[in-house]
């Protein structure tokens, strides 16, 4: 069983938390625990309450849309270091995606509603929080944006 | 006299193309193909890696393409070919005994023997591979030379990786790091879905003791030019390699020039810093 102190410590090493003071890390580290998925495992499905959001330490996972008779359409990856889900920390805090393991998965779990909490609670680390989470959003939102431009598709059909 | 680059062999007209033999064909890709070549006489083919030849297909044209084999390796001349239009399509088409005609090889290359010492971080996206192999297969050869090798391959789907069973191998190899990415996939794909320029955020090199090599389609180059430029890639050791419609190669006709610059002569292969003004040019 890790203890806080040594929670706040592996949490320190993790980029997405790089340059928060000492205080803010105990404060997250009392949101934080480790979790294990086995590869096939779901994190979450859509539609299911946002309680947590994870650090991905190990492993990778595969951020899936279910399509009706189809089978599911991979539109991420995520990986070590990488941050799984923000539904947590907008309202009506619901997953709009299934999260898949591809391997076994350790990670950082957060508890959502003692993070927000101490977000509404602490102006400083909500900022802090939110201004992460944030550039985030916009580098996936930026990936998104250029693959939406189907860039390797050949000019022209090949039939024609 | 003129000499033909390529082979050394004297020739009256720099614009004639010299008979080669379809001594082997490769279905890579449900459009793309490669192609071994042979001159009939049996002399070596000597070029460097990112240089081009014009390819032409009797009776119906000549276009520019990527030298795709390994340098190291001059008996076989190989090209790696999409379907488009009329030309590539025709060299689609081709059987095993048929013949074409080359004339090169042309441009500059990639600066494989300049960046010793550097890592070396190549960045291709999908057909953009082909130019890059002779690259791959030169610094992999002089491996001892060059600091960490990093692999990045970008393309649309799982089914549209070109050379898959050497991604395999180097993927194998405890020399260098190679990682894929696809836009999309089903799921079952054990590999990573997102942008190429995801994989450079997370690669291991020394951003100032790194040059960069891209090849893809130009959109996907400037964002990758950027991920490089973010992590502390100086622009000026970023090289990629620019398309511009060709006719004759030799920098005389002008169908490829912007400004003073000729692709075909001067290039295909630019430090980015160099032509980074075409990749903010709007043509509309
Ligand atoms: C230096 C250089 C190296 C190249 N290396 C390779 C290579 O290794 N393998 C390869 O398959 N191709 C390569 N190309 C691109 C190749 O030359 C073109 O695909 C070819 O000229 C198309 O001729 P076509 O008659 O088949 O099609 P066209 O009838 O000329 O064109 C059909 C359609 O394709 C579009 N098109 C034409 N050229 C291109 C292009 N370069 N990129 C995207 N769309 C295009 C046209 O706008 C048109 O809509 C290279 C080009 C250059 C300049
Ligand atoms: S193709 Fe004629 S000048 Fe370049």
């Amino acid at each position: 069983m890790v203890d806080q102190r040594d929670m706040a410590s592996i949490i320190g090493e993790v980029g997405f938390f790089d340059g928060l003071p000492p205080d803010t890390l105990e404060l997250l580290a009392g949101c934080a625990k480790n979790v294990r998925f086995n590869a096939g495992d779901y994190i979450y499905r859509e539609g299911q309450a946002a309680d947590t959001f994870y650090i991905i330490r190990h492993g990778s996972v595969a951020v899936q849309l279910h399509v009706p008779g189809r089978r599911p359409l991979v539109i991420e990856s995520l990986t070590t270091n990488e941050v799984l889900g923000w539904s947590w920390i907008v309202a009506p805090y619901r997953w709009s995606f299934d999260a898949q393991c591809v391997t076994l998965v350790r990670a950082l779990a957060f508890d959502a509603t003692c993070l927000r909490t101490k977000m509404e609670t602490d102006c400083a680390v909500g900022y802090e929080m939110l201004r992460r989470f944030v550039t985030v959003m916009s580098q996936r939102l930026r990936g998104t944006r250029i693959r939406l431009a189907d860039m390797y598709a050949p000019t022209v059909n090949a039939a024609d | 006299m003129n000499v033909h680059p390529g082979t050394a062999k004297p020739v009256e007209d720099p614009m004639l193309p010299l008979t080669y033999e379809v001594v082997g064909i490769k279905k890579e890709l449900p459009d793309t193909v490669t192609l071994d070549l042979r001159a009939p006489n049996g002399m070596p083919f000597e070029f460097e890696p990112g240089q081009f030849n014009m390819l032409y297909a009797f009776g119906v044209g000549e276009i520019p393409i990527s030298i795709s084999g390994d340098t190291s390796d001059p008996m076989q001349l190989v090209h790696t070919i999409r379907v488009v239009g009329k030309v590539s399509q025709a060299f689609a088409k081709l059987k095993e005994g048929d013949s074409i005609g080359v004339r090169g090889p042309y441009g500059v290359g990639w600066p494989v023997n300049n960046i010793k010492g550097s890592d070396v971080v190549i960045v291709g996206g999908g057909l953009g591979l082909a130019p890059l192999r002779p690259a791959i297969y030169s610094v992999l050869a002089n491996r001892g030379q060059f600091g960490n090798v990093v692999i990045l391959y970008g393309a649309r789907t799982p089914n549209d990786l070109l050379f898959e069973e050497q991604l395999h191998e180097w993927r194998g190899r405890f020399d260098l790091h190679l990682d894929v990415i696809v836009d999309r996939a089903e799921a079952g794909w054990p590999g990573r879905v997102g942008v190429v320029t995801q994989l450079i955020d997370n690669a291991v090199f020394d951003p100032e003791e790194t040059a960069a090599f891209v090849c893809g389609p130009e959109i996907m180059m400037r964002y990758a030019v950027q991920a490089l430029a973010d992590r502390g890639v100086d622009t000026k050791n970023v090289y990629v390699s620019m398309e511009r419609n060709m006719h004759c190669a030799l920098g005389f006709c002008g169908h490829c020039q912007f400004g003073g610059t000729f692709v075909c002569r001067d290039g295909p292969v630019f430090a980015y810093d160099t032509i980074s003004e075409l990749f903010t040019t709007r043509e509309a």
